[in-house]
């Protein structure tokens, strides 16, 4: 925005306004109505050739801040059909992040529930065979007991060892998949530069509107905050501790319900 | 007992279910909004309703209401088990009949000792 230029502009519009008012009381006083009647209309030009100049400024400050938007659309369709733009880029973005979040979870719980039989029939077995051993301990086992016993052990510690082997792949697998926290942060730092420029573009937009508002002389009533009673859902709160209205964890829930009688 | 489990993210809906499973609830569906699980719990005989509350069709706390307004439903118990921390929200749930409410992230150790509650009073 040529700020310098606009202010310069209106330098010289005063400018002329003053040598104008002066010659127009001079013709007054003379009684030359017919000169003083051109110098009004001299003025009214003067006064519309410097609100061209102001819209012509806001508008080229207009276009320059739509451009910087980034909007590829058709807006003469109805709705209008937008091709690409940074929310667009954001959101497409954002639904990667949802995606790949879900699979990174399925993956782990898939991991999680193959494993967990494996471990349960050790700890079974394991279970079973310590009170044999404790018989053993106490010299109550028979001949056939014992031979049993013997075979048991044997099968027991190839379980453990194949089944160790497995828990220990899946675990460092589970380790692994949790990389999908890099990707999706990064991502996301993305999201964060490109929400903020939107933000910075809609800010110009604002700033150029007061001005169109400044030059017109249309002000708006800005209407007072939305007050239809409905309970908005925020979803997961990331500031609780610093809001009064929100709890933070089980028990205040639970001391909220049972202070209101539920 | 037959459980129906809403929640519009699949992996939560997994994670329920995997709990319930483990404190020996194995007979659960479900459904991933307020919209679908309206008619199955209708045509259903489902005992229990585990429900998140912000879903994209119908929330968890419309679908509360509709099922407190049907004759056919309205004692069946409810949990919610959601993100949502407002007390205006947490307060309105209770008004609006819910049986017990859960915050997210939740325990297992929770979730028992919820839906043991809600069954302790239902029988008595």
């Amino acid at each position: 925005m040529e700020h310098s230029g606009s202010w310069q502009d209106n330098e010289q519009f005063v400018v002329q306004l003053q040598e104008c008012a002066n010659q127009l009381v001079d013709k007054l006083q003379n009684d030359k109505y017919h000169e003083a009647s051109e110098l009004i209309h001299t003025l009214l030009e003067a006064r519309d050739d410097h609100i061209f100049k102001s819209v012509g400024q806001l508008t080229r400050g207009l276009h320059d801040a739509i451009v910087n938007f980034h909007v590829d659309a058709n807006v003469d369709a109805d709705p209008a059909e937008i091709s690409g733009s940074e929310i667009r880029d954001a959101s497409d973005r954002l639904q990667y992040v949802i995606n790949l979040t879900e699979s990174a979870a399925d993956k782990t719980m898939d991991k999680v529930e193959a494993i967990t039989p494996i471990a349960m029939s050790l700890g079974i077995e394991s279970q079973k065979l310590k009170l044999e051993w404790v018989r053993l301990k106490k010299r109550e086992l028979t001949k056939d007991d014992f031979k049993l016993l013997y075979d048991r052990v044997d099968g027991f510690l190839n379980q453990m060892g194949d089944g160790t082997d497995k828990l220990n792949k899946s675990l460092q697998d589970i380790i692994l998949e949790q990389g999908y926290q890099d990707l999706t942060g990064q991502v996301l730092k993305k999201v964060i530069s490109l929400v903020t420029n939107v933000e910075t573009e809609l800010v110009n937009l604002m700033r150029i509107a007061g001005q169109v508002e400044k030059v017109t002389g249309v002000t708006t009533n800005t209407s007072s905050a939305d007050e239809s009673g409905v309970v908005e859902a925020e979803g997961p709160q990331i500031h609780a501790e610093k809001r009064a209205d929100v709890v933070s964890g089980q028990d205040e829930v639970d001391d909220l319900l049972s202070s209101l009688g539920f | 007992m037959k459980i129906l489990i809403v929640d519009d993210f699949s992996t939560m809906r997994r994670i329920i279910k995997n709990l319930l499973r483990d404190l020996g609830f194995t007979n659960t569906q479900e459904a991933d909004d307020g919209t679908t699980a309206l008619p199955m719990l209708r045509a259903g005989d489902f005992d229990f309703l585990v429900t998140d509350w912000n879903m994209p069709g119908m929330t968890g706390i419309e679908l509360l209401k509709h099922v407190r307004a049907d004759a056919k439903l309205v004692s069946l118990p409810v949990l919610m088990v959601t993100a949502e921390a407002k007390r205006d929200q947490i307060v309105e749930a209770a008004q609006a009949g819910v049986n017990g409410y859960v915050v997210k992230p939740f325990t297992a150790q929770v979730l028992k000792e919820k839906i043991e509650k809600i069954f302790e009073r239902v029988d008595k």
